[in-house]
Parts: structure tokens; sequence; C-alpha cells
């Protein structure tokens, strides 16, 4: 299990407890029409291991105009979330948002606006109700995002 | 003027998992140059082919958003930390 991604792949993974996925799924519904997202603290992948989220960070959307389709958590408030994550030994693993009414892929402009060595966990909300949740990496060539597994991690608080 | 990078996790595959790199420079577009002529895998990640910064990316000097003293002409003093911050933007539809 701990071979290493081939070159130039995304690897990994992530685990995420089921509670969790629930309170995106929640937060995308909640923010429905708009756009939802938030941080996700947690162990970053390593060597074949997928990444493990422990703690989910609902952010406010803090962009005012175009609310129903793009999301921004501003650099001040990524900057806290980090420093408090490593303050307790962890790392901001990826990131989640909401497609309202469309599906739980990347469109181009979250390519633009992305790392590798991230999961970027997409919940598509139609007509208010979360139906699909999938995570996304980013290839080291930046030329596309590859989908990656989410499995289940034990209950957080 | 010698400072810091502190490089984000996920750009540490690109530093040779160093999660600090020291770099000299006057002014932070500087520092930040000599950053990637050193990791040339870390450049499209912080630089669109126009080798413009990328503008998720953020820097803060000592705390401070370079966007709001002279952005990338920002100067430098001896020993002060620079850290690359992306703000999470994204959307899906047009």
């Amino acid at each position: 299990m701990s071979t290493p991604a081939p070159e130039g792949r995304a690897a990994a993974g992530v685990r995420i407890a089921a509670s969790d996925l629930t309170r995106i799924h929640a937060h995308g519904e909640q923010a429905y029409p708009e756009e939802c997202c938030g941080v996700l603290i947690g162990r970053d992948a390593k060597e074949g291991e997928p990444a493990t989220v422990v703690r989910v960070i609902a952010a406010e959307n803090e962009r005012v105009d175009s609310r129903h389709n793009r999301y921004v958590i501003s650099p001040q408030s990524l900057l806290r979330a980090q420093r408090d994550a490593r303050a307790a030994g962890l790392d901001v693993v990826g990131y989640y948002h909401s497609h309202p009414d469309h599906p739980a892929r990347p469109s181009e402009f979250d390519r633009e606006h992305a790392w590798p060595g991230t999961s970027y966990v997409i919940v598509s909300v139609r007509e208010g109700k979360a139906v699909d949740c999938r995570s996304w990496r980013l290839r080291d060539d930046r030329a596309a995002f590859e989908e990656e597994a989410i499995a289940a991690a034990p209950a957080t608080i | 003027m010698s400072l810091t990078i502190q490089i984000p996790t996920p750009l540490r595959r690109f530093t040779g998992e160093r999660g600090e790199v020291q770099v000299e420079g006057a002014t932070v577009g500087e520092a930040l140059r000599r950053l990637v002529d050193q990791h040339a895998a870390l450049e499209p990640h912080l630089y669109t082919d126009e080798g413009k910064l990328r503008s998720f990316v953020n820097l803060f000097l000592n705390d401070e958003d370079v966007r709001y003293l002279k952005q990338e002409n920002t100067p430098v003093a001896e020993g002060d930390t620079l850290s690359i911050i992306p703000s999470i933007a994204g959307g899906g539809r047009r």
C-alpha cells in the first residue's frame, strides 16, 4: 500500500468521517442556491496513504458579488486556520465547496485556482438537496484534476 | 537581504520537502523569483505562463498582506519571513 503515485499523477485519496461528510452536505444545502465552502484540517497524505480529515471548518463565503457561483475564503482566514492547525500538529489538507445545480466536478475556474497535493471536495446540490460528493486532486502538471477516493474515517467530535 | 520563505505544505514536494527556504533579495518579488529559480517545479503553481503571480496566490510579509504594502515591490529587511497563502476561490458555473 506504500507505492508512491506515478510521476505527475495526483495521488492518495482522502479519509473523511461520515459525520463530517454529513456536515459538508448540510452546509451545501443550507447555503443553496449560493455556494458554500470550508477548510479540511487533518493529516497530509504520505507515501501512498490517503490524507485523513480530522476537522471540518465551515467558512463564510466572503465574496459579495456573484455568490451563487463563486466562493472565497480570505487569505487572512486561511492564515488563521493554518496556524490553528499547525498548533494542533495538523495541516490544511484540503477544501470543500458546493456546486449548486451543477455536477460535483471541478470547473475550469477551479483548476486555475488550485494547487496539487490538496484534496478538493465538491458537493453537488440540486434543488436544495446534496446529491453527490466527490474529491479531486490537481495533477502536478496542472493539466487536469483527477478524482480520488473518499473513504470513511473514524468519527470526529 | 536574506529572508525566510515558508513553503505551504502541498508545495513542499517541489522543494525537496523543505518547509522553509532562505533566499536573498531586495524585494518580495525578487526573493520569490530566487525561490523558483532554485526550485523550478514550483514556478507553474505560483506564476502564470506569462510570468505573473497567480491571482489566488497571496504573499504575507511578516503577517502583512503585501497587496496593502507595495505588492511585489515591497522591500524586505534582513530576517523577514514571507508566507505564501492561497485564497480559496472557485466556482461551478460561469
